[in-house]
């Protein structure tokens, strides 16, 4: 019997429809006081805050200010690539517009609401840097370096490849910031217990991450504090860090003597949380006339915060999706008057993919090859960054089954070749991928009466985690689905690291397999109450590969070339990532990446003042992000993939692939239907309109 | 959000009078109004609710036209057959705003007067004249891709987001209001101010005029009218630019045209100089071409707007193709 591999519907499917599901925010804390932020209207100098009129408002507590907050911990970041310098009411500095300057702490939240817009401060403002492309002379190399390697590579000569190359597209792709806008706000509850211990219902990929940062912060022993949160509404990397309103509702709760609740606005996500850094990529690839690449060049510069350091990783896929001898990689930063950035679904590979699988494109025109040709001419039988054999690699049937899906082999070569009554109609392709990482985790299983609790403290973001945990733990020990319960996302619970990077069912799937493992060899051997825990750390069986997940995404758009309006009409994924654990939940993870990706050609952008450093885009109204129109059919095609050595479960995680390379599939279709190349996201009806 | 008084009102007469008083102010659907609240860009003393008030309805007039209550929900005139077979430009420009939910709480009186999307009137962290007379403002010289390129001025190039208000231009509607000293008609074309100085004042109403309904005459152009509008996603977005036309085609020729043009103006814009280009003459592609040329002749552009002037063009042109049945002829 085997419950992995099959469609389960989701084990919490019932609660969240029900809304009986307890989001952070939902949980009922008795006398919860309520905090909101007050944000900076400058973007760079000093705020002096005036709260008068605030402290005399109706049902206000407190306002704390950097005049009277508690002096706490402030360390540097630098316990890991998640870990952020915050800004906490410690003086009167200003980083960037929107920075908390102030916490009104209110006994209702309209109390604290009103009372906040009461807040005023004068400021010292000094001119603030905006918009990367203005200053990339200040590039400069990072200190930080991004999880998944250094920040520069290079192999063989690149100068030689490109001099003695017989086709060279040399260009400047630009992606814009992004942010990630889950349905859930960010919330925080912070209780107190005395004044050593500390409870935090937290909207969290990382409840671990959140207790770590809040011991350090507040010289708490680590185990005086406990973060909860057992549902997350969207995150896609915005809820992987610490960020400054978390610390702010521990603060302000303090203060207080109560509990406060703080929910962010809609406004403050799009500065408070992180945000996709904007992108400058420069591609320079060179082909000998067969198409076959003699060198790529990839240079990215992306922005960062004036405190603190985020490299947006851009160029790491180009090091090793295609066969080369001259390869040279590079990632610089340049400081701007602007929140940190951080992680964003597809971190690096979705922006830079966008900018290798484009100028890819424009590198088969320039060979009069079809693009689909071009890939398979220069595809990769190992990694060519690590000399590794991969773990495995179904790529070449990826391209296939995505080809006879959507047609691709009646796919006229030409651009503007094709029309469907008024409309050109193009079809463009694209490959992705992304790497296959886990790191150790801790699970913990009791069995006993024919029913096991599986516990660790992974989050479920709304990808499944539940349900494929339940379908793993059940499988190990024999159980029925509904013989197992699995909890999450408490730190009372076995470690597990941050839920982010495609990483989740390799490593929370592997510690509850292994715990798992263990106790049904205790069962098996008449044993009737069994608990064990294990740590998933053994991945000898990887040393020596390369792991990556892959895929191939295809996409058709018709255009109205008049009025600039691009529509994608048809969107085809074929994914080889490894073992699926659970096909229903693995689909809907594909294509909510497939979503994002017409999100992010199309439509998505959030927009600085370029004089004041302020987000003019502050709302779902303004930041458009692709709603049911804009979505048409997607086929997800899984493509079988037995890999023997990524891990013990053979999967590769699939959060962020889909996101990955459709982004310019769906502007290469756009190249080809309308023979204008848009190399700058996203692809608005201002570029898009034929010129005058 | 910040504390006010909420009245119910039982009778239009109550309703005018607690809406004459300084910091009082009219709230229907709140689809605008409760937004804005949310976000302290408007602080009023007192909201009048006026949907208990009877002025809902949709009806035949016995002249030939259609009197659509004040507080007719968008959704509801947008499905009227009534709407849909006499005033195709009302029924398609309503069902391309906002989105279902929005459109079955806005209602047609509250969307006369929607208020600017410009996101500096929004951010009560960045200067706006509108908002704060006096104060400056960060759009002229700032982020302008969503702004006007007609009506603008020094002070203010605030566009007017309404689908609604820009085929009810084209088709001549009629204003109903009502107020402490009785009752007018203001035509649609004459409701909204131009910024000009005070861009503060949006429109002619006086505080406590109560918009009870909006009259659509018979006409021979409204039943070929359309609405076209280009944005930023298929659905849920304000328009970049938008048309309505009408057209009434006797014996091969346009005895008249209505053009009105959204999304590129300070209010609904009725482009008049692109109708007396039309009138008179036969339809034909070049023909459309010029009245656009000459719907846009005034425009005033910043650098990230200065595409919505030829987009507006061909958004009249697709407009009127499709009024009148014909084909695009691609360049």
């Amino acid at each position: 019997m085997s419950e992995v591999g099959k469609p389960a519907p989701r084990v919490d499917g019932r609660l969240k429809v029900t809304g009986a599901a307890v989001y952070a925010a939902d949980t009922p804390v008795a006398h919860c006081a309520y905090a909101v932020i007050v944000g900076s209207h400058i973007a760079r100098g000093t705020a002096t805050v005036d709260d008068r009129n605030a402290q005399r408002a109706p049902g206000v507590m407190e306002v704390v200010t950097s005049a009277n907050a508690p002096r706490v911990a402030t360390a540097k970041s630098g316990k890991g690539p998640s870990d952020r310098v915050l800004q906490i009411l410690q003086d009167d500095r200003v980083y960037y517009a929107d920075q908390p300057i102030a916490v009104v702490v209110a006994d209702t939240l309209e109390h604290a609401q009103s009372a906040a817009a009461l807040v005023t401060a004068r400021y010292a403002a000094e001119p603030a840097l905006a918009q990367l492309p203005q200053a990339l002379g200040a590039a400069y190399v990072p200190a930080a370096k991004p999880p998944t390697g250094p920040v520069d590579s290079t192999r063989g000569d690149v100068d030689a490849g490109l001099h003695a190359a017989a086709h060279r597209v040399s260009e400047t792709y630009t992606t814009p910031v992004q942010t990630h806008n889950p349905m859930e706000p960010h919330a925080t509850i912070a209780v107190w217990t005395g004044d050593d211990r500390l409870t935090v219902y937290d909207s969290t990929q990382y409840v671990y991450g959140v207790k770590g940062k809040l011991a350090a912060t507040f010289g708490l022993a680590p185990d005086h504090v406990r973060v909860i949160d057992r549902f997350v509404g969207g995150a896609f990397g915005s809820k992987g860090s610490t960020w400054s309103h978390v610390v702010l509702a521990a603060l302000a709760a303090r203060v207080a003597g109560r509990p406060v609740k703080l929910v962010l606005t809609r406004a403050q996500m799009f500065a408070l949380v992180g945000h996709r850094p904007m992108t400058v990529q420069t591609l320079d690839l060179g082909a000998d006339r067969n198409g076959v690449l003699m060198a790529m060049r990839h240079r990215v510069v992306s922005e960062t915060s004036q405190m603190d350091e985020f490299v947006e990783p851009s160029a790491m896929a180009t090091r090793m999706l295609y066969r080369c001898d001259n390869v040279e990689t590079s990632h610089r930063l340049v400081r701007l008057d602007v929140p940190t950035p951080t992680f964003t679904r597809a971190p690096g590979e979705a922006s830079g993919e966008f900018a290798l699988e484009s100028a890819l494109d424009e590198l088969a025109y320039a060979c009069d090859l079809d693009p689909l040709e071009l890939r398979l001419r220069n595809y990769a039988e190992r990694d060519g960054d690590t000399n590794e054999p991969w773990s495995s690699k179904e790529l070449r049937t990826c391209y296939q089954r995505g080809a006879d899906a959507i047609g691709w082999s009646t796919r006229a070569r030409a651009p503007r070749a094709t029309r469907r009554g008024d409309l050109l109609v193009g079809l463009g392709m694209a490959t992705a991928t992304y790497p296959a990482r886990m790191m150790p985790s801790n699970a913990k299983v009791r069995v006993t009466g024919g029913r096991a609790t599986v516990q660790l403290s992974t989050a479920e973001l709304g990808t499944g985690t539940y349900t494929i945990l339940t379908q793993i733990a059940a499988d190990a020990l024999g159980l029925a689905l509904d013989a197992v319960t699995v909890e999450l996302g408490d730190t009372a619970l076995p470690e597990a690291p941050v839920a982010a990077g495609s990483m989740t069912t390799a490593t929370a799937g592997s510690a509850v397999h292994a715990a798992c493992t263990r106790a049904r060899a205790r069962l098996d051997r008449g044993e009737t109450d069994v608990t064990e825990q294990a740590r998933s750390e053994d991945f000898a069986g990887r040393k020596g590969y390369s792991c990556h997940a892959h895929g191939a995404a295809y996409a058709e758009v018709e255009v109205d070339e008049e009025l600039g309006r691009a529509r994608v009409t048809k969107l085809v994924g074929a994914y080889a990532c490894g073992k699926i654990i659970n096909p229903r939940t693995s689909r809907s993870q594909l294509m909510g990446g497939l979503v994002w990706a017409i999100g992010m050609t199309l439509e998505e952008t959030t927009v600085r003042d370029r004089r004041t450093a302020r987000n003019a885009t502050r709302d779902l109204a303004d930041y458009h992000v692709a709603v049911c129109a804009d979505v048409p059919d997607i086929d997800v095609i899984f493509v079988d993939e037995v890999d023997p050595h990524v891990n013990v479960l053979g999967s590769k995680g699939l959060g962020e692939i889909g996101v990955c390379g459709a982004t310019a599939a769906i502007a290469n279709a756009i190249y080809h239907a309308t023979g204008r190349r848009v190399r700058d996201l996203p692809i608005t009806v201002d570029k898009l309109m034929r010129p005058t | 959000m910040r504390p006010f008084s909420y009245l119910r009102a039982a009778d239009d007469d109550r309703a005018m009078r607690a809406a004459s008083e300084p910091g009082a102010m009219f709230v229907a659907g709140g689809t605008t109004v409760v937004d804005l609240l949310r976000i302290d860009v408007l602080r009023p003393a007192l909201l009048v609710d006026v949907t208990g008030l009877q002025h809902g309805g949709i009806e035949a007039t016995p002249s030939g036209g259609v009197r659509i209550g004040a507080l007719a929900r968008n959704s509801d005139v947008a499905d009227h057959p009534l709407i849909r077979e006499r005033y195709p430009a009302l029924a398609e420009a309503l069902e391309s705003g906002a989105s279902p939910q929005l459109r079955n709480m806005a209602t047609v009186g509250g969307n006369l007067l929607q208020r600017t999307r410009c996101p500096y009137f929004r951010d009560v962290g960045a200067p706006c004249n509108k908002r704060v007379p006096g104060m400056g403002c960060a759009a002229v010289d700032g982020y302008a891709r969503s702004h006007a390129v007609l009506g603008t001025s020094d002070a203010c190039i605030a566009t007017h987001p309404s689908d609604m208000c820009v085929a009810l231009v084209a088709l001549d509607a009629i204003i109903h209001t009502r107020r402490v000293t009785g009752e007018r008609t203001i035509a649609m074309t004459d409701l909204h101010a131009l910024p000009g100085a005070r861009p503060e004042v949006e429109h002619v109403l006086e505080r406590g005029e109560l918009i009870t309904d909006v009259e659509l005459p018979a006409s021979a152009f409204a039943k070929a009218s359309c609405y076209e509008k280009v944005r930023d996603r298929a659905e849920f977005a304000f328009a970049l630019a938008s048309a309505a036309v009408g057209l009434e085609l006797t014996g091969g020729t346009i005895a008249q045209a209505r053009v009105a043009l959204g999304g590129v103006a300070t209010k609904p814009w009725r482009a008049r100089e692109a109708e007396a280009v039309l009138a008179g003459k036969p339809p034909a592609q070049a023909l459309f071409e010029r009245a656009a040329a000459a719907a846009l002749a005034g425009a005033v552009t910043r650098p990230d707007n200065a595409f919505k002037v030829e987009l507006a063009k061909r958004t009249i042109v697709r407009a009127l193709l499709r009024a009148t049945g014909a084909k695009a002829v691609h360049p």
